[in-house]
């Protein structure tokens, strides 16, 4: 709990009154939450051991309204952290002492579904999930599906570029939406894309989506809708070791195939799992290997069959092959359940989320054992195998005396490793406040200068989502500084052609 | 002057240099997209063909690295061995532009954001970039993204400098996901239907489950275009589902071989069905407002002499007779009335001077988009004038 936000600022609690009272002049009065108990709803989103009280929470139900506060804000210099339903794993949305928390539930509404056009226009509060259900009846399903789909939102989904198990195929949030509706710190409303591909200029819907909300606040989404598979079939591989798992992985995809799903698990994870909610899984196995191929019956059976060849070849001790949609359902069931099985042997656990090279997993995972040894805790392993998304589980037990902080040294040093490894700090659950003391192990002072500039291009005063992913905030006058010496040009005319 | 520099280093030194004196630069590699865009005419070139080389290419990681002046070809080669591509399909312009064929180099492709008529179904050039180095315009080294498929790891700059035309950095290195290549295609013909049905049959196919990667039709020939990719016992089957699907339609039904499907596809996706004299347009919409952007363009009186429709309606490619504002006017009235954009390909240097050759933007927009370019290059150093005569 060493983590650093930046101080609230006296003279703008000092003013809170003032700003209830202008925000009641902007929404109607049980949408402005000042009562403590009430606040204390939004103290922390899903990581749960960071938590403040915000200033006080606004809900606003019209871009007219989040407009006026943003400009609100703006105009009394009010720092503003946008919420969609709270389930960040990153921090990315805990609250700040001197700012409104600008939840955006009340936005809930599906405004269009254009299935000409193979879209769909939503309100930034609806759930994931809510989507793809609104829209079945016609055969059609929003692709990117996070664990969390039942309860986060689309929103929120843009402020992180959500993933999901089927990305590989089908890609990230960023690579599903068509058009955003925005508005800036200050007020002003931006629409961004439509219905159309690929506006000119600067993409700057590609950048607002992963922005953790530091950018902007969204307001309408519109999303890409696809037709669903007419088939989709399930193998289940149990290998004697991870890396025979993910040299399989490798071996598919060398072979041309993307599944729909392809996700892995170790030992620690199968026992977790089958301990919780019994699914048949092999417990003398190493690592399982969930795949998943869809479309036409006549290409999913030829690729079944591909596949189960693979990995026989590679060393299966086992292949099942789903013969209904239950049993396949039943291979994923333990997937889903993976998280609440390793919370019940742990009893809690600190969730990573590193990106690696693929072809470094066994590597990387026989150091992140000598790193959990070294730390005397426990990793269990779920791996979003197709794109070496890497959610390692680190066991702790907060009631222990600095359990919490080992584990967040552990966390830290596996992060460091996928650095290394040629990975990444995050791959779907942002940096937040989790990983923001991290960025320079990937990044260096350059590099995080000019992310810090785009940010000023949209928020010169850091009013919007402060605190998060950048490690130091600096000042736009002094970010915006040039110094430019020496006036000749080097090397002229070599001739090269 | 011409500049050649041999690494990023060399580059950062260029830029740094044509700063202190206030001399913008122009970004090249092979020069086969320098008439794109605003026209200007920059004393000083920064020709990115000295770095060039794959560094990095691991075909089961499904990634590429290369350095910006790689030529395209070199690494369309190098995966083609590996049963892999760029399956955003990235247009060749020599039709349209004049130059040789098969000259792009990746960075062009990439500041461009380029795309085919797979782009419906796989994306475009944005959606294929991990990853970068550049010099910005500010001399710095600057580096984003990975070369991982997921990564929220800071803020998505890769999507920023796809299709920037280089005014943001000098792009030095790339980071590419690559896709395998499928087994063959097919091509199912739907004949004499006219545009209007052809097109309708076209958004049927783009929402029915048979996975169809183009859709396009062209008047010439009066064909609704639907490519189907895959392994072969797939492409069979989803084929004749597809005509089954499509049968109240009526019109003639045919089908390509995968040979002949690839070189129809090819042409396509360079624009060749509207390669000649005059302007060119190339209209981005909703799908479902290809015909109409078409039809008012006609009630307009707009001089058209050729055009067709990809992405299922929602790309539209016109060229029409030569005019003083090469029909700017009259083509964004249409597209502001129906929301989309519209960009001037190809018209002679002096229009492209005087022109928006980009769509103009609603005034905060365009405020955002000037703040995000001083972001990168405060003293508009790269490609000044290149997407919008204030900066």
């Amino acid at each position: 709990m060493s983590l650093l936000m930046p101080l609230p600022e006296q003279a703008i609690m000092a003013r809170r009154e003032e700003l209830i009272a202008r925000l009641r002049a902007i929404l109607p009065a049980a949408n402005v939450i000042a009562d403590e108990t009430a606040r204390r709803a939004y103290e922390c989103d899903a990581l749960v051991m960071y938590r403040a009280l915000p200033l006080v929470v606004a809900l606003p139900e019209t871009v007219a309204q989040v407009s006026a506060i943003m400009a609100l804000a703006q105009e009394m210099s009010v720092k503003v952290v946008p919420r969609g339903a709270g389930t960040s794993l990153s921090g990315g949305a805990l609250p700040l002492e001197d700012g409104i928390l600008l939840g955006m539930s009340k936005f809930n509404r599906i405004l269009e579904v254009d299935f000409e056009n193979r879209c769909a226009r939503v309100q930034p509060g609806v759930q994931n999930l809510a989507i793809s259900k609104a829209v079945e009846y016609a055969g059609f399903y929003y692709a990117p599906d996070p664990s969390s789909q039942i309860a986060c939102t689309i929103g929120g989904n843009v402020g992180e570029n959500a993933g999901g198990v089927h990305c590989l195929k089908y890609g990230l949030t960023t690579n599903n939406i068509l058009g955003l509706e925005m508005v800036l710190m200050g007020g002003e409303v931006l629409r961004l894309g439509g219905k159309h591909l690929d506006s000119e200029l600067y993409d700057l819907m590609g950048l607002m989506t992963g922005s953790e909300g530091l950018l902007g606040v969204v307001t309408e989404v519109t999303v890409r809708l696809l037709q669903k598979p007419v088939s989709a079939r399930g193998l289940l591989l149990a290998f004697p070791t991870v890396e025979a798992g993910a040299r399989c992985v490798g071996a598919i995809i060398a072979h041309g195939i993307i599944p729909g799903g392809l996700e892995m698990m170790d030992a620690a994870t199968i026992g977790a799992v089958e301990n919780f909610q019994p699914c048949g899984y092999p417990l003398d196995a190493g690592a399982i290997v969930i795949v998943e191929l869809d479309g036409t019956p006549a290409e999913v059976d030829h690729l079944v069959a591909v596949v189960e060849s693979i990995a026989r070849d590679e060393g299966a001790t086992q292949t099942r092959v789903s013969q209904n949609e239950a049993e396949r359902l039943r291979f994923w069931a333990g997937r889903k359940n993976a998280f609440p099985a390793v919370s019940c042997i742990g009893p809690d656990y600190l969730c990573m989320d590193g990106t690696i090279p693929r072809g470094r997993l066994p590597e990387v995972l026989t150091r992140m054992d000598g790193l959990a040894k070294f730390h005397g805790l426990r990793v269990a392993n779920v791996f979003h195998a197709g794109d070496g998304n890497l959610h390692p589980l680190i066991l702790y037990d907060a009631s222990k005396e600095g359990d919490i902080e080992r584990a967040e040294k552990l966390g830290a040093d596996i992060l460091r490793l996928c650095v290394e490894v040629g990975g990444v700090l995050t791959g779907e659950h942002g940096v937040g406040v989790e990983k923001r003391d991290l960025m320079g192990e990937m990044f260096d002072e350059t590099d995080l200068a000019q992310q810090q500039r785009v940010k000023c291009a949209f928020d010169p005063q850091h009013r919007l989502n402060p605190g998060k992913v950048f490690p130091t905030l600096h000042r736009c006058a002094e970010l915006g500084m040039m110094h430019v010496q020496s006036g000749k040009l080097p090397f002229p005319e070599l001739p090269r052609f | 002057m011409r500049l050649t520099p041999r690494d990023e280093a060399d580059v950062a030194e260029a830029i740094r240099a044509a700063l202190a004196r206030d001399a913008p630069l122009s970004i090249e590699g092979h020069g086969s997209k320098a008439a794109l865009g605003r026209a200007v005419a920059h004393e000083h070139v920064l020709s990115l063909v000295g770095l060039s080389g794959v560094t990095l290419y691991e075909p089961q990681e499904l990634v590429l690295t290369a350095r910006a002046g790689t030529p395209l070809r070199e690494i369309v080669a190098l995966l083609d061995a590996q049963n892999q591509q760029l399956a955003f399909e990235p247009m060749d312009h020599a039709a349209l532009l004049g130059g040789a064929r098969d000259d792009a180099t990746i960075g062009g492709v990439i500041a461009v954001n380029a795309s085919g008529p797979r782009r419906i179904k796989a994306g475009a050039a944005r959606d294929h970039l991990l990853g970068f180095r550049s010099v910005t315009g500010r001399g710095e080294i600057v580096k984003s993204g990975g070369r991982v498929m997921k990564n929220v790891t800071g803020y998505d700059l890769s999507k920023l400098v796809a299709g920037s035309y280089g005014t943001l950095a000098a792009l030095t290195e790339l980071t590419l996901k690559v896709l395998p290549k499928a087994e063959t295609e097919e091509t199912l013909l739907l004949s004499s239907l006219g545009a209007e049905k052809g097109l309708a049959a076209l958004r049927k196919a783009s929402g029915s489950p048979y996975e169809v990667s183009s859709l396009a039709y062209d008047p010439q020939g009066d064909a609704a275009a639907l490519r189907l990719e895959g392994p072969p016992i797939s492409v069979t089957t989803r084929r004749d589902d597809l005509a089954r699907f499509l049968a109240d339609f009526g019109g003639a039904t045919s089908v390509l071989a995968a040979d002949e499907s690839r070189a129809f596809w090819s042409r396509l996706r360079d624009a060749e069905p509207i390669a000649g004299e005059g302007v060119i347009w190339r209209v981005s919409l909703a799908p479902t407002d290809g015909f109409a952007f078409v039809e008012r363009l006609r009630g307009a009186d707009a001089p058209l002499i050729a055009h067709f429709y990809d992405w299922a309606g929602g790309l539209v490619w016109l060229r029409l007779e030569t005019a003083a504002d090469a029909h700017a006017t009259v083509i964004r009235a249409i597209v502001y009335a129906l929301g989309g954009h519209a960009t001037l390909i190809r018209a002679d240097a002096d229009i492209r001077a005087r022109v928006d050759v980009f769509h103009p933007q609603p005034s905060a927009l365009a405020s955002l988009t000037r703040r995000v370019k001083e972001a990168f290059d405060p003293r508009f150093i790269l490609e000044r004038g290149r997407l919008r005569a204030e900066f």
